[in-house]
């Protein structure tokens, strides 16, 4: 686990960490809620890795346990049995070098802080020095495209900027890796294909793996490098499949692409459970 | 919505009728008032009745009394066990609703104790402060303190508890250790319904200022207008009265004044949640 008190300098693909070291694993991870009576398998047996520099998208139908694999990637829920490891130790608590993009930002941005307080808070946490904090948070606003909102408060703003702000946040601290949650689930489409990219560039920008958990498949096969399916009770990987389309991706070329089509039809034939 | 409702919401339009209107809605709040005094004022004027004595005696009574006479002592004594015993109750009521939300097995235990001493009704527990305390400032404090932090100890303790699970989980996510959540995301994410226990608490402890000063005392408010009236001191009595009024006008007047402003985030965010489709 890397220092609490201390932000990392940006980390590209090539040099953090062993070399070949995934930054997440799960192995053979089970998750049961509830006592002996009514109890309910979430995550039956779930085995992927994903490699530092990666972007992964994760699918399948509500209730196939999504969220509670992102849970358990996070280190906020344990598994029941299996194993889940954070750059080679076990997940028992939410480590400093994960960031989360919950779905509901009206739910995870704090309101009574103003946009910029919210993206300074987890820096604030960490100790890190008056003068860097502001500064650190004016480039990752600006990251993000809301250079002018720092003064705002959350509410103030549209759905979709809601969401850049609780990006921004979770990028502040330059996490080795970045959870998202169904993140677009609650912006329209028009808002969800900018998001999409805006994605795509910051990853870029951060060197930050990603997990992106979705029920889209057209999104998935257009951020992803794989997708990994899993199906409906019980929770399991289905197949994990590779997406090899060209970057830089673009909303109107890359959907137009034959091999997208591909994707797109084999994985919905997957999570369709045919 | 219609484009009506939203230009209401927002805008230029909303500032300038709130300027032409304010003048009229200033009127709509006074205009009762001016009409109860005038009313008073001259159904009371010839009065000789040792009961319903003129206003304006009373009004002169007022000024010689509380604001140039003896009675300041006693308004100076009241303010004094009012603001002891509701900063106490406020503290305490915050703290021990904190500590009961944060373990689980002392709330379970203590949680139908503390609702039986909640619609305990205060007041009948003066003569108890009595025996333990005597007469003086401490049981005046200690049981405006006690009546007091219920309605801030229960709001706390559910306000907490109501922290939606999101917050929670991201105040980990963003590195916070457990008592650093408390701080920077449980106690402000609760403060709406730990501001509406204050309120409740302030009444009460106006209430129990003047229970616990008439009873047994030598001193406050309440004291003064017992004493007023076992003389036959009527216009006095009336006076006190209206101080009483006074004092929980301007108590209730500073609250809202710091409320709005400790919770503007709170009402900016309900107003912006009202006007959204």
């Amino acid at each position: 686990m890397k220092g609490n008190n201390e932000v990392r300098p940006e980390v590209t693909a090539t040099d953090a960490g062993p070399a070949g070291m995934p930054v997440v694993s799960l192995r053979n991870v089970r998750k049961v809620y509830g006592g002996a009576a009514g109890s309910k398998v979430a995550l039956q047996d779930i085995t992927f890795e994903v490699a530092r520099g990666e972007f992964a998208c994760v699918v399948g139908p509500s209730g196939a346990g999504k969220t509670t694999l992102l849970r358990t990637l996070a280190g906020l829920a344990q598994p029941t049995s299996g194993e889940a490891l954070f750059e080679g130790t076990p997940l028992r608590s939410v480590p400093p070098g994960i960031g989360v993009v919950f779905q509901d930002y009206g739910r995870s941005l704090y309101p009574w802080l103003t946009v910029a307080r919210n993206v300074d808070l987890p820096l604030r946490v960490r100790g890190v020095p008056r003068a860097e904090r502001a500064q650190r948070v004016a480039e990752v606003l600006a990251s993000v495209g809301l250079a002018d909102a720092g003064r705002s408060y959350p509410w103030q703003l549209s759905g979709g900027m809601q969401q850049r702000v609780a990006i921004a946040r979770s990028l502040a601290y330059r996490p080795d890796l970045l959870l998202m949650d169904e993140p677009f689930a609650s912006v329209d489409a028009q808002t969800r294909f900018e998001l999409e990219d805006l994605i795509l560039r910051v990853r870029q920008e951060f060197g930050v793996t990603v997990v992106f958990v979705t029920h889209d498949i057209d999104e998935a096969v257009y951020l992803a490098d794989r997708v990994v399916a899993i199906s409906k009770s019980p929770g399991v990987v289905t197949e994990i499949v590779d997406i090899t389309l060209a970057r830089p991706r673009d909303q109107i070329t890359t959907k137009a692409d034959p091999a997208f089509a591909h994707y797109r039809e084999h994985l919905l034939g997957l999570v369709m459970n045919r | 919505m219609s484009s009506h409702d939203l230009s209401n919401a927002a805008g230029p339009g909303l500032a300038a009728r709130a300027a032409n209107s304010a003048p009229a809605r200033a009127l709509t709040r006074v205009w009762l008032f001016v009409v109860l005094f005038v009313v008073w004022w001259f159904w009371s004027a010839g009065s000789k009745s040792l009961y319903f004595p003129p206003l304006s005696s009373i009004l002169k009574a007022l000024w010689s009394q509380w604001v140039t006479g003896p009675a300041r002592a006693e308004l100076s004594s009241s303010l004094e066990h009012l603001l002891v015993g509701y900063v106490i109750a406020g503290l305490v009521g915050i703290g021990i609703g904190a500590l009961l939300w944060s373990l689980r097995y002392l709330r379970d235990a203590t949680s139908p104790y503390l609702y039986f001493l909640y619609v305990l009704p205060a007041p009948v527990l003066v003569p108890a402060a009595m025996t333990l305390f005597g007469i003086g400032f401490t049981m005046k404090v200690v049981l405006i303190a006690f009546a007091a932090v219920w309605p801030t100890l229960l709001n706390t303790l559910d306000g907490m508890r109501g922290v939606d699970q999101v917050k929670l989980d991201t105040s980990q996510v963003l590195g916070m250790s457990p008592l650093g959540s408390v701080f920077r995301v449980v106690l402000p994410a609760a403060a709406p319904q730990i501001v509406a226990g204050l309120r409740n608490s302030l009444q009460v402890a106006i209430i129990l200022m003047v229970v616990s000063e008439w009873v047994a005392s030598t001193d406050g408010i309440g004291y003064y207008i017992v004493t007023a009236q076992q003389g036959f001191d009527y216009v006095g009595m009336w006076s006190g009265i209206i101080v009483l009024a006074i004092i929980g006008t301007v108590a209730n007047l500073l609250f809202v004044l710091a409320e709005n402003r400790a919770l503007h985030w709170h009402y900016g965010a309900r107003a912006v949640e009202g006007t959204r489709p």
